[in-house]
């Protein structure tokens, strides 16, 4: 039986049908309940006043800090630049087969490229992150299938060539983690 | 690279954060991920194990990244190896490159350039494999079409191959010289699993005491006059696949020891080194010796003995197996008129009949000799009586036995050569260690005729 659930922290304010969809999205490809939480940590404190940007690293861990003993898998969201030491910028972070995760829609806005502003695409490419994610927290790594939403994606146009949808390799997988988390 | 096999990174930074954050992010693409905190932890892993990759700061307290590098060069590894630094400049950048250092970064990476990076050193990892995979490959697959042979003696030989091959068990060989001990140890490899991975031989009678054990062992850089580089040795070579050691009986009491702690701890230690070496390795032995008898004279260890003999394979005589004699006639014309590019011939009764009683001391090494020579000087037709050594020994021309006109050959040869060993051996189309026992049967001596 599925006794635990994944949390959804938003750090900041989401719009209402952009959370929906994220929840349809969780609750489709991952299938445990989803319980949805607002951040209550001070994201100062992660804030890096020479890069100005956010320490992601720092972000996952004070999250699995606060996070419920019931979550399955936690995953914050966040509108703020966020970065690993080693890397100019992230998209999302998570660790592999933990239960911690988090994605950020800043570097996704078309706008930061010099292009129109595509609330849609927008949304579509912060779901993709999300699920991306989720998928490093079930266990999944990389896929060398370019469709698949585990294919490595470093520039935003990466994400658009990928589909919100596990390669058939990659479902298997995932199935047989989440029927590992439900005996 | 072989696909199940996934590519190994070690990073080596003193910064948590960068360690963390670099394994996350190589864990995810599905590489094998480790981390050293300074170069010294780094050094003390790649003595248990070896990565495909390094990617080492720059400035670490202890020994820094470039000093580092140059320490995994002493070492026989050749990982990829990328320099990162938080802070650089054009000098620093050519000297890592001088070094031999594959790239150098700055920090932070932008993502995609990371990956693309990686990536590029991940397919050269790939590359370098399959190359060297290839090249075993080449090297390793030995043609044994020369094991030619319908009678008893040598079906049972057949058998015994076969039947050993899958095994990874000791092997002696032993049969007179010429019966084709070697041939049979490349068929015993070239039917095993280790196929894929090299047949190393090394032939024990033709080398002293010490040039015999840095052979085997290898040398580290220095260990003495003229060991300029590090040198594998042939154990190591060997690594996955078949050592020959031909020539047992000849090996020195020093040796036997040594031999025998390497087969029971299957590591060893370079001439002038103190890293212990380990190897995966079958070891196949020959001998024309009687090694039984060595034993119980006290000249070959019966530990040693017991340990290499697990499986021992008798060749017999040519004179054993005269039904096999027209085969490998008609073998070995097949063979020198394709390599000389002649039509094929025949054989003329007389010379066939003389050819099938004739007792072949040096056995089926003898008989090819004799055919290849009566090819080269006969008449393009077939193979006269008057074109076989013992043609002319029947034909009245000389009253010498083959063993005097064995030896005449050999000095004169060697004279020719002014005793160049390799030449000469090359010239009577046998190993060096073969000319070696018999200028030592024949008493040869340089100058002599």
């Amino acid at each position: 039986m599925k006794n635990k659930s994944i949390i959804l922290v938003t750090c900041g304010h989401f719009e209402k049908i952009v959370i929906d969809k994220i929840s349809e999205d969780l609750l489709f490809f991952f299938g445990f309940p989803l319980d949805i939480e607002e951040c209550s940590l001070d994201l100062s404190s992660f804030y890096n006043p020479t890069r100005r940007q956010y320490d992601a690293n720092l972000i996952l861990k004070a999250i699995a800090k606060v996070s419920s003993p019931y979550a399955l898998k936690t995953i914050g969201l966040m509108r703020v630049d966020i970065y690993i030491p080693i890397l100019t910028y992230i998209f999302g972070q998570s660790i592999l087969n933990g239960s911690t995760g988090i994605a950020s829609l800043y570097r996704l806005r078309n706008e930061l490229y010099g292009l129109k502003q595509d609330n849609k695409l927008l949304i579509e490419r912060f779901r993709k992150v999300i699920v991306h994610e989720m998928g490093h927290a079930f266990g999944l790594i990389h896929c060398l299938n370019p469709n698949c939403i585990m294919r490595s994606s470093t520039y935003v146009e990466d994400l658009d060539q990928k589909d919100l949808e596990f390669c058939y390799k990659c479902k298997s997988e995932l199935d047989e983690r989440i029927n590992g988390y439900s005996i | 690279m072989m696909a199940d096999k996934k590519v190994s990174i070690l990073v080596v930074d003193d910064e948590e954060s960068v360690r963390d954050s670099l394994y996350n992010w190589f864990i995810d693409d599905g590489y094998d991920v480790e981390c050293a905190e300074n170069a010294k932890a780094a050094l003390i892993m790649l003595e248990s194990r070896d990565f495909d990759i390094i990617l080492a700061d720059i400035k670490m307290p202890g020994m820094d990244g470039m000093e580092m590098h140059r320490r995994i060069k002493t070492l026989n590894k050749e990982p990829i190896f990328i320099i990162m630094t938080a802070f650089a400049s054009v000098d620093t950048a050519v000297q890592a490159l001088k070094n031999g250092a594959y790239d150098y970064v700055t920090k932070p990476f932008d993502p995609d350039d990371l990956s693309h990076l990686i990536r590029n050193a991940a397919s050269h990892v790939a590359l370098r494999e399959e190359n060297k995979s290839l090249k075993d490959r080449i090297t390793t697959l030995e043609d044994v079409d020369d094991l030619i042979g319908e009678s008893e003696g040598m079906k049972q030989v057949l058998r015994e191959v076969e039947s050993v091959a899958q095994s990874n068990s000791s092997v002696i060989i032993t049969g007179e010289s010429g019966t084709g001990k070697e041939l049979i140890a490349r068929a015993i490899h070239s039917n095993s699993p280790r196929k894929y991975f090299p047949l190393i031989s090394v032939h024990c009678g033709a080398l002293t005491e010490s040039l015999l054990e840095s052979e085997l062992f290898g040398h580290e850089k220095g260990a003495f006059t003229g060991a300029t580089f590090n040198r594998k040795g042939r154990f190591e070579m060997a690594d996955g696949g078949t050592i020959f050691l031909d020539e047992i009986g000849t090996i020195s009491p020093k040796m036997q020891i040594e031999l025998l702690r390497v087969l029971e701890a299957r590591t060893f230690v370079r001439v002038g080194g103190n890293k212990e070496i380990t190897s995966d390795f079958r070891v196949i032995c020959a001998t024309n010796r009687d090694l039984k008898d060595m034993v119980k004279n006290g000249t070959f260890r019966e530990d040693l003995y017991y340990r290499l003999n697990v499986v021992n394979i008798r060749i017999p005589p040519l004179r054993e197996r005269v039904e096999d004699i027209l085969l490998l006639v008609n073998h070995f014309i097949r063979k020198y008129c394709k390599s000389m590019s002649r039509d094929m011939i025949s054989v003329e009764p007389a010379a066939l009949k003389h050819l099938q009683e004739f007792e072949y001391p040096g056995n089926v090494r003898e008989l090819e000799n004799m055919i290849e020579r009566a090819i080269v000087i006969g008449n393009g037709k077939e193979i006269r009586l008057k074109d076989l050594p013992m043609g002319k020994e029947v034909m009245g021309s000389s009253i010498e036995s083959l063993g005097d006109l064995e030896k005449k050959h050999i000095a004169s040869i060697l004279n020719k050569y002014n005793w160049n060993i390799s030449r000469a051996s090359k010239a009577l189309n046998v190993d060096r260690a073969t000319l070696y026992n018999k200028i030592k049967k024949y008493d040869l001596k340089k100058n002599s005729s």
